[in-house]
């Protein structure tokens, strides 16, 4: 039956391509589509991944493919301006606000600030056809190199999102706020793709917000490919919070050249199936990477935090910090691959994942794997699973703290260390905030939409 | 027709076990307002269990007797009831939690208590002044109540921290879980100043400890040896000055003539 639902899905999606393959071909630059050839041979061989997959072991994405979806390969204009249904409560902060919806940048985005010249933020659709060379020399170079077939699913499929490009000696101070919409009368399959380059010594922030805007059944197969030239610099924060019927497969592949910085961090707040898979190549010396991820689950939701690391270059550095809160009967999953080549040395890379079970049927898998192929190098990785500290606990309450406070206090602490790591300060506060409601059971998916849902 | 002044604590016959163990085997002992009771007695003869227990660490099963605080059940309050009703245990081995910052912690902890008395919470500038004035007690700095809770302090530190949180929420009752262990004598000395100086006739405070040597610096009106879960003897002052000539082998010696 399972072999028959793999069947099924994985067949009726290369089906849908092949028969649609015009529509999919259609506006896009031949840099897009010669990706797409094998990119399907690719998803087709392995398939809708499920357990027998080894990077998903504990993620099985078939469940989720045996609804039927509707796909969306062309632009459809939505009815109602989505500006006015929908308000993000991590702004009232200043950043520059772009909507895209089910994947597509949005028609009627408004002007995006004023940007320094030669910045590119706009349709990656409409940036391949006008940048043609600066679209080619980056389009699908890192991703292409991955076997995922979910990346390969969205490689063939992909048409649009967001293209962000910095030129050198550049540093743009706002955030960038990209707001991912789901909102559709059908159940839909949602493709992204994004496309970020950083110039040489030049400074950006992107901040993502995952959001669903009806209760409809969600994929979206997210892609991001990043290259952060010498001395760039370059923070991509994403919050998640999509409701249960949701399943969100992000990929962020990253290529950093020498001195380059990059910090990520990624803060799952809701949402049903939730899977971050983050691949970044430290290709230059004195590179570093921070690599953070925060997830407050509960109920069924289940999210996998899937990051691999390769130092290519000597004297690169990475630290990892991974941390999860997980109540009832939800899950989650963290695997840290570092890969330490051969030259790589003076390799310094630390890895910790720490874990919170507040009920028995929580479940919580983390798999560390470190490939040392250098021999100067310094690594380290570390895992914990517990409960609440009992002893801190008591020691709030005999200072008169009830015991719900006293757990939330702790809660949050253990939390916030992965929120310190954002390092714009509005912005973290804005987070904390919303941390804090989602630990006391305030913040619904939700909340934040006008639009007027059954649900 | 008698009048009296009603009792701070009384403890009667109280017996409790962890993991199933009995530790306190029937301890009776009564605390009135202004006084200041010393327990001293061997390791594991169950100093700490009785003041966890008092505290309200679910770790311990009460299993008999009874304990009455200022007329009420003590025993059916939960542990943050017992602090908003004045009970304050400083632990012998004050809890480290990161991320917990001190201001947050004791601003939580005393709007909690306000509130429990009827008060409005402390705005943050009142908050502030009070913290500032109740730092000076224990000579403690802002570089620690800046902090996260304990973290990172030293021994003599968290004993300070402690005792600086006593200040902030003025308990009816402090029992200080053996407050000069790993003090150096000038931490001992701040750590016992503060309390002498948090003194008052409506207070009252059981000390518990192995050694003599803070009693040389707070003064006792009671002393009480607890020996294998039990108090075997009590006296003034002077039996902590005995105690520490003689050593605790002279109480079993002396019980087990009596036995």
């Amino acid at each position: 039956m399972i072999a028959e639902i793999k069947y099924t899905a994985t067949e009726e999606l290369v089906e849908l391509f092949y028969q649609n393959r015009s529509i999919y071909y259609e506006g896009c630059s031949p840099a897009m589509n010669e990706a797409r050839e094998l990119a399907i041979r690719r998803f087709q061989e392995k398939g809708i991944p499920s357990r027998k997959n080894e990077n998903y072991k504990y993620t099985d994405f078939r469940p989720a493919f045996q609804n039927d979806f509707s796909v969306v390969p062309r632009y459809i204009e939505q009815k109602v301006d989505l500006h006015d249904v929908f308000n993000c409560n991590v702004p009232q902060l200043d950043t520059h606000i772009i909507l895209l919806i089910n994947g597509w940048y949005y028609g009627r985005n408004r002007k995006v600030g004023d940007f320094p010249e030669g910045v590119v933020c706009s349709s990656l659709l409409e940036a391949a056809n006008q940048h043609p060379a600066l679209f080619e020399k980056y389009y699908n170079k890192v991703a292409g190199e991955s076997e995922d077939p979910l990346a390969n699913l969205n490689t063939s499929l992909a048409k649009d999102g967001l293209f962000f490009y910095v030129p050198d000696n550049v540093t743009i101070e706002k955030p960038v706020q990209v707001i991912n919409l789901l909102n559709s009368k059908e159940n839909t399959l949602g493709v992204q793709r994004n496309l970020f380059v950083i110039g040489k010594n030049s400074e950006a922030t992107l901040v993502f917000c995952d959001h669903t805007l009806n209760h409809n059944f969600y994929i979206l197969n997210n892609l991001s490919e990043c290259f952060i030239e010498s001395d760039g610099r370059f923070n991509f924060f994403s919050i998640q919070n999509q409701h249960n019927g949701a399943v969100n497969n992000t990929h962020f592949f990253a290529s950093q050249k020498e001195n380059s910085n990059l910090l990520t961090n990624s803060i799952t707040l809701n949402g049903g199936i939730v899977r971050n898979d983050l691949k970044i190549k430290l290709d230059g010396e004195h590179a570093h990477a921070s690599i953070n991820g925060l997830i407050l689950a509960d109920d069924k939701q289940h999210v996998d935090n899937f990051t691999s690391i390769d130092h290519i270059k000597p004297n690169c550095t990475s630290d990892e910090l991974f941390k999860n809160i997980l109540d009832e009967k939800s899950s989650g999953v963290f695997a840290g691959q570092i890969h330490v080549f051969r030259d790589a040395q003076k390799t310094e890379a630390f890895q910790r994942n720490n874990n919170v079970l507040l009920s028995a049927d929580a479940e919580m898998n983390t798999k560390p794997q470190l490939i040392i192929d250098a021999d100067d190098v310094k690594c380290s990785h570390g895992a914990t699973i517990g409960r609440i500290d009992e002893d801190a606990l008591f020691y709030l309450r005999t200072r008169g703290i009830g015991e719900h406070e006293a757990r939330l206090m702790i809660m949050y602490a253990f939390a916030d260390e992965v929120l310190s790591k954002i390092i714009i300060a509005p912005l973290r506060e804005r987070i904390e905030e919303l941390v804090d409601k989602r630990l006391r059971g305030e913040l619904n998916p939700c909340q934040h939409c006008t639009l007027s849902c059954s649900h | 027709m008698t009048f009296y002044i009603l009792d701070m604590l009384t403890i009667k016959n109280l017996h409790a076990s962890v993991e199933g163990k009995e530790i306190l085997k029937g301890i009776s002992l009564t605390v009135k307002p202004g006084e200041i009771h010393a327990i001293m007695g061997p390791n594991g003869s169950g100093k700490s269990t009785l003041a966890n227990v008092l505290a309200g660490h679910q770790k311990y099963e009460v299993t008999e007797g009874e304990v009455i605080f200022q007329g009420e059940n003590l025993l059916d309050q939960s542990a943050e009831e017992r602090a908003r009703n004045g009970i304050f245990l400083s632990f012998q081995y004050p809890i480290e939690i990161p991320g917990v910052g001190m201001v947050n912690f004791m601003k939580t902890a005393v709007n909690e208590q306000r509130k429990h008395k009827g008060l409005d919470p402390f705005t943050a500038s009142q908050f502030l002044k009070l913290m500032e004035e109740k730092k000076k007690i224990v000579e403690i700095s802002s570089n620690l109540t800046n902090r996260s809770v304990n973290e990172g302090f030293s021994g003599g530190e968290k004993k300070r921290n402690e005792i600086f949180q006593m200040a902030m929420l003025e308990p009816k009752l402090a029992i200080l879980d053996e407050t000069d262990s790993g003090l150096d004598i000038d931490a001992l000395r701040i750590v016992a100043n503060g309390v002498n100086k948090l003194k008052s006739p409506e207070n009252a405070t059981i000390l518990v400890t192995h050694y003599q040597r803070l009693l040389d610096y707070i003064v006792p009106d009671f002393v009480h040896v607890l020996y294998n879960g039990r108090i075997v003897k009590s006296a003034g002052k002077e039996l902590a000055l005995e105690l520490e000539e003689k050593g605790y082998d002279w109480i079993k010696t002396e019980l087990g003539e009596k036995i």
